[in-house]
């Protein structure tokens, strides 16, 4: 459980955007109900990419709501901090991430709590190259009757999430940072304490296991017609 | 533009970077010529970019009621704590 951080008034100055003489902001913004009417306005439309970042981070909904939280009152305390309200939106998603690696650290920290406990270190894991265009492509179909178009129309929201849910911890969080959120291997490097090899190792690695799990519930779920499938067996089946 | 043109293998080996916008200009310019002319690597490459835009909308999940009550009041205990000690 994560709590929300105290709160101190005393502590909170006025934004800096919201101050005498900041560009673009009107005198009356600098009342307390437009300071928080500021906030609330910029933050309303990122309520649903908070949540759903938070919870493919967390997997689980009561963790992301906790994040959510502590991050948006951190943002609400710290609003002082945020120079250019045109960084709104990345500067609360950062606050987000924080929230959650500090909070995913603590619980490794503690080996009676591990969040995987029967998963391998993930830079152990020998996932090979597999690719899920290898699987589907074929050279002389047209786009619109090929196995990745048939793929692409039957996968589910819910198959692609239960699939990255799946992902070992940092593999999981290689995946959201860069492809959910945006972070360049650089940023993902210094947010995690991890040399940037090892951001682009997992990052592969990531990939390949996420397409082999997906290929599996394509199988699995019957969503490859069966001959085409079955003319795939052969090849998917060399692949680790 | 650089010198030799990219192999297809050279191409595949960086498509990763370049979707994740990890390229320099002269890289990414060099990908995309690259992909211009070729069909099987513009293939993979538009597979790619799809399910990693699949993988992005997975971000975004409808905040439940119950959080967007405990935020406000989280502001509005902000706010009380602000009268308390003016």
């Amino acid at each position: 459980m994560i709590l929300a951080p105290p709160i101190n008034r005393a502590l909170l100055p006025w934004p800096a955007i919201l101050q005498r003489g900041a560009p673009g902001v009107a005198m009356t913004e600098r009342q307390p109900s437009d300071r928080r009417r500021w906030f609330e306005e910029r933050l309303e439309p990122l309520m649903d990419r908070l949540y759903g970042t938070a919870l493919r981070l967390t997997r689980d909904p009561d963790d992301a709501e906790d994040i959510v939280a502590e991050a948006v009152g951190k943002a609400w305390a710290r609003l002082d901090e945020l120079r250019d309200p045109q960084r709104f939106e990345g500067w609360l998603f950062h606050i987000l991430t924080n929230a959650f690696i500090s909070d995913w650290r603590r619980r490794q920290s503690r080996p009676q709590r591990p969040m995987d406990p029967e998963a391998p270190s993930p830079d152990e894991l020998d996932i090979g190259s597999f690719t899920l265009f290898q699987q589907l492509h074929q050279p002389f179909l047209l786009w619109w009757g090929s196995l990745e178009e048939q793929f692409f129309q039957n996968l589910l929201e819910e198959d692609l999430q239960r699939a990255i849910d799946a992902l070992p911890d940092a593999f999981r969080m290689a995946i959201v940072l860069v492809e959910v959120q945006g972070y360049t291997y650089e940023e993902v490097s210094r947010l995690l304490g991890i040399p940037l090899g090892t951001v682009r190792s997992r990052l592969s690695r990531a990939r390949g296991l996420l397409q082999k799990m997906l290929w599996q519930q394509a199988r699995e779920a019957g969503v490859i017609s069966g001959h085409r499938a079955a003319a795939h067996q052969g090849k998917g089946d060399e692949q680790p | 533009m650089s010198g030799q043109p990219l192999t297809c293998e050279e191409v595949i080996e960086r498509l990763f970077d370049y979707l994740d916008r990890e390229l320099d200009d002269q890289q990414a310019a060099d990908i995309e010529r690259h992909l211009h002319r070729c069909r099987d690597c513009f293939t993979r490459a538009e597979f790619e970019k799809r399910l990693r835009a699949r993988v992005e909308a997975t971000g975004t999940a409808a905040a439940p009621t119950r959080l967007r009550r405990r935020i406000r009041a989280l502001i509005d205990r902000f706010d009380d704590g602000h009268d308390a000690t003016c």
